[in-house]
């Protein structure tokens, strides 16, 4: 008995739900462009503040804008039974856990992590970066954005069923994002004043490895606890 | 000692929900070719011992045996399709899922048998729920032979003719010596094999 393909079934399904509802999948990128554009009105039109704060403003948009469409990541399949359906695949429960973990978290960034990492340039050139900055910030996102999904998916698995379970998923891992969120934005202004960014790149890079690793058997094992 | 070609046993098993306990004590033995009709008042625990047997939740007390060849097929209350897919793409998701047989022409077979093959592109939303129903039991035609079906209230919302197709494809199963353990709050019809109640009115709570 060989074990099914859960990993690739549950990521096309997920991409195929994504297309069908493509202004559910929107929504992440429109807040990040509204609160990334709220930024110069409120704190005004100085380029040099502008400048010195981007690299943080982008980021931070950027993690809400990932905690906020990680929410629905499981509510719904465990509503309509497809969460039970997909944990009975495979061998045991926690390696199929494990597969559909991945299979979110893969979906949720090319869903909305990727279409982040393209169209932050345009908001780089918004806030006057200069072309090796709006590099530099590409690619901290790129790094950063999937481990934003990973650590999003964790929060999804263990608030699934709770009362207000968006506004604690946001309680429980905003401070896991931490890190992320100051090498990220770090490699930007390093690069920004004119040192190097290696640092902040290579712990990005770790960061992105470890909870690569680890957030699947977390989410797993959140998943094994939710449905029984 | 059970039987060695049982597809599913279960010894001295319990089942808490919460501070309390549904049932102790509970020994059942299924093997191939049996129909097993699982009966109870309503919170007696029909459903938590299916999901036990499925094993999507973990027993307080005893021991589940299960043949590891078996594929084991669990319904469930909810029909697990997604609105926004179409019927084919709702039913070849779940059979993949399993790694049953996806192929077009056993995913339209299966259809057809529960008279849904006209529906088939329709998305999931504008089926009324007996018709959902159906595709969530289509998945069964799809499963191996000889496999351990576990459904909880598989004749919910059919329709007399959705009944006697389900019947039907329980009767071919039981006798291609596969097995299924079901409740229904309604007495069943199926008449060929005759089947075996299990009362859970009957089973120790204290």
């Amino acid at each position: 008995m060989t074990s099914p393909p859960v990993f690739s079934t549950v990521l096309g399904r997920d991409l195929r739900l994504a297309a069908r509802r493509r202004v559910d999948a929107l929504l992440p990128l429109a807040f990040f462009a509204v609160a990334v554009s709220l930024f110069p009105l409120g704190v005004g039109p100085e380029p040099n503040t502008l400048r010195q704060i981007s690299p943080g403003v982008l980021w931070v948009c950027a993690l809400l804008a990932a905690m906020l469409s990680v929410t629905q990541l499981y509510a719904n399949d465990q509503a309509d039974g497809s969460l039970e359906q997909m944990l009975l695949a495979g061998g045991s429960a926690f390696s199929a856990g494990i597969a559909v973990a991945l299979a979110k978290a893969v979906s949720h960034w090319l869903v909305t992590g990727l279409p982040l990492v393209l169209i932050a340039p345009l908001f780089g050139v918004m806030f006057d970066l200069s072309g090796r900055s709006i590099a530099a910030l590409c690619a901290s996102l790129a790094l950063g954005t999937p481990i934003l999904s990973l650590l999003g998916n964790v929060g999804a698995a263990l608030t699934l069923g709770v009362r207000n379970g968006s506004v604690l998923l946001i309680l429980l891992i905003v401070p896991l994002c931490i890190p992320a969120l100051i090498f990220g934005s770090g490699a930007i202004s390093a690069v920004e004043s004119g040192s190097s960014a290696r640092g902040h790149f290579s712990l990005l890079g770790a960061l992105f490895i470890a909870t690569g690793l680890l957030a699947p058997l977390a989410t797993a094992a959140a998943l094994r606890i939710a449905i029984e | 000692m059970t039987d060695a070609a049982a597809h599913l046993a279960a010894n001295d098993l319990a089942c808490r929900r919460g501070e309390r306990l549904l049932f102790r004590g509970l020994n059942l033995t299924l093997g191939p070719g049996q129909i097993m009709w699982l009966r109870g008042a309503n919170g007696r625990g029909k459903t938590s011992l299916l999901r036990l047997l499925a094993g999507l939740a973990s027993p307080a007390a005893g021991r589940i045996e299960r043949d590891p060849q078996r594929e084991r097929v669990y319904l469930g209350h909810a029909n697990a399709l997604k609105d926004d897919l179409t019927v084919t793409e709702s039913l070849r998701f779940l059979s993949r899922l399993h790694g049953f047989d996806s192929a077009p022409a056993a995913l339209a077979a299966a259809l057809q048998r529960f008279g849904l093959a006209s529906r088939r592109d329709a998305p999931v939303r504008t089926l009324s729920q007996g018709q959902r129903r159906r595709v969530a039991l289509a998945r069964l035609c799809l499963a191996p032979p000889r496999s351990l079906w576990l459904l909880d209230e598989p004749f919910d919302a059919l329709d007399t003719e959705g009944v006697a197709a389900l019947n039907l494809l329980l009767s071919e199963h039981a006798a291609r010596g596969g097995s299924a353990l079901l409740t229904s709050h309604l007495p069943l019809t199926l008449t060929s094999p005759a089947p075996i109640t299990l009362q859970l009115d009957e089973v120790a709570t204290a």
